[in-house]
């Protein structure tokens, strides 16, 4: 049985390019907006480019939001979250007052703080640290491997469960990718990141 | 630590890809005719970004302009930026549903600010590219100018400034209409026309032709990424021997395996 890939479209951004990536890498994936389609897929992920209140109300219109925790939290199944995606899978976030997210991953999105060393938008390759303890996500990717990142709003570095993996701009960190038990997440997008993100999703399709 | 970038632009217009020399465009062949030159899956493993710029005129060439941006970002896993004549919502979200991941917008960063609202409002500040193609007028002064370069913004700079303090644009291409397609070197003469810091990252682009050209840009500390357009100087092994020169020459960029796909997808 060949592994069913669905790729939650909600209307938000550069879904294409996820397709693309998923597909040179030999596996189908089908493009939908179906709360069914989630729900029969073995494996989700969740793209996204934009802003934080404008796609969280979609998916709660849309009822997608309760395909997505019913995947996530009662099937058990693997959700990748990328740039907003991951951003929707925290509790909160502050871009444009204050939202509430699907909550999986227990911290907020909040905002660059303001510094003299860097300029905002946070945008092209930076250094992700991998932790030395066993992770699926970065698996066989070097320390400090490159990323492309394009974003304003990050998720903020608690004390949470699961692997965290760390990106420093300008002095503060943030989480630039998460794995715990089913979720993963990624604020850099893999699929625009060469070899090391083609490695990256595959390392999440066959998790 | 983030790594500055190297773009690597392409024209596209009415089914051919074209190289640009002060704004006037020679054609150079098709899609068959760049894959069958150059092998573009090999070009893209050496940028860090691709910027595609239709230069059709007719709005006709939009699905035409589309299909090819679909063909390209098969075969390219880094961030593709596309514009050129974009004047409505719907050509920006057609770009952005064919594989691009950020918009380039030009003359209507002067002409219709409600759209820049709009595009920015829904797919946000980090999407847009704000492209500033600049005109030397003399030795002190330099001009922006809007459609092709054919057309003198009053204050340009100064506007330029205040769009980039409401956050509407995500980064700023700086072109130069003199170098383009020149192979002289960039001239960073045009930065110095802003009064104060600009707080989104800028893009500095017309003239490199060489990797010393590229080295002196990415040496430049207000330059966030260098952009070239030139097809016949750096394609082929061009630009992964520019690529080593630059790293030789001390300033760090991104790298990433060689990996056999194979291996992956084993």
């Amino acid at each position: 049985m060949s592994l069913k890939v669905t790729i939650v479209d909600y209307g938000m951004g550069n879904i294409y390019s996820v397709i693309n990536a998923v597909e040179f890498l030999g596996k189908k994936a089908i493009l939908s907006s179906s709360a069914n389609d989630i729900l029969k897929a073995d494996v989700i992920i969740l793209p996204g480019v934009g802003s934080f209140g404008r796609a969280i109300k979609v998916l709660k219109n849309s009822g997608l939001n309760e395909a997505i925790s019913e995947f996530v939290l009662i099937k058990k199944r693997k959700i990748l979250g990328i740039c907003l995606g991951m951003q929707l899978l925290a509790e909160s976030s502050e871009e444009g007052g204050f939202h509430d997210g699907l909550g999986f991953i227990k911290t907020s999105v909040n905002r660059f703080n303001e510094g003299l060393n860097k300029k905002i938008p946070h945008i092209g390759f930076n250094e992700v640290a991998i932790p030395d303890e066993p992770n699926r996500l970065l698996s066989g990717i070097k320390n400090n491997s490159d990323f492309y990142f394009v974003h304003s709003y990050r998720l903020s570095d608690r004390e949470i469960n699961g692997t965290k993996f760390l990106c420093n701009y300008g002095g503060e960190k943030f989480i630039a990718a998460y794995e715990h038990e089913n979720l993963f997440a990624t604020q850099f997008h893999p699929e625009k990141s060469q070899t090391n993100g083609l490695y990256l999703i595959n390392n999440f399709l066959k998790a | 630590m983030l790594k500055k970038r190297i773009i690597f632009i392409l024209y596209y217009g009415d089914s051919n890809f074209y190289l640009s020399r002060n704004f006037r465009l020679q054609k150079v062949g098709d899609y068959n005719w760049l894959n069958s030159n150059y092998d573009f899956s090999k070009i893209s493993f050496y940028i860090d970004e691709l910027a595609v710029i239709n230069v059709s005129k007719a709005p006709c060439y939009e699905d035409d302009f589309c299909a090819t941006l679909k063909e390209l970002a098969k075969k390219c896993f880094v961030p593709i930026a596309a514009g050129g004549g974009i004047r409505t919502f719907e050509f920006s979200k057609k770009l952005l549903m064919s594989g691009a991941d950020k918009i380039i917008l030009n003359s209507v960063l002067f002409e219709n600010l409600p759209l820049v609202e709009e595009v920015c409002g829904v797919f946000g500040q980090q999407c847009i590219v704000g492209q500033l193609d600049i005109r030397k007028i003399n030795m002190l002064s330099y001009g922006i100018y809007s459609n092709s370069g054919t057309f003198h913004i009053d204050n340009g700079f100064q506007r330029v400034e205040k769009l980039d303090f409401t956050g509407l644009v995500g980064e700023w291409i700086l072109n130069s209409i003199e170098r383009d397609g020149t192979g002289q070197g960039f001239d960073f003469d045009m930065l110095n026309m802003f009064s104060r810091n600009i707080s989104s990252p800028l893009v500095i682009c017309g003239g490199a032709g060489n990797a010393s050209h590229l080295v002196n840009g990415l040496k430049n500390s207000r330059v966030d990424a260098v952009a070239t357009a030139h097809l016949y100087n750096f394609i082929g092994d061009g630009l992964s021997n520019a690529r080593k020169i630059i790293l030789n020459s001390g300033i760090r960029l991104a790298s990433w395996p060689k990996i056999d796909i194979d291996f992956l997808t084993a």
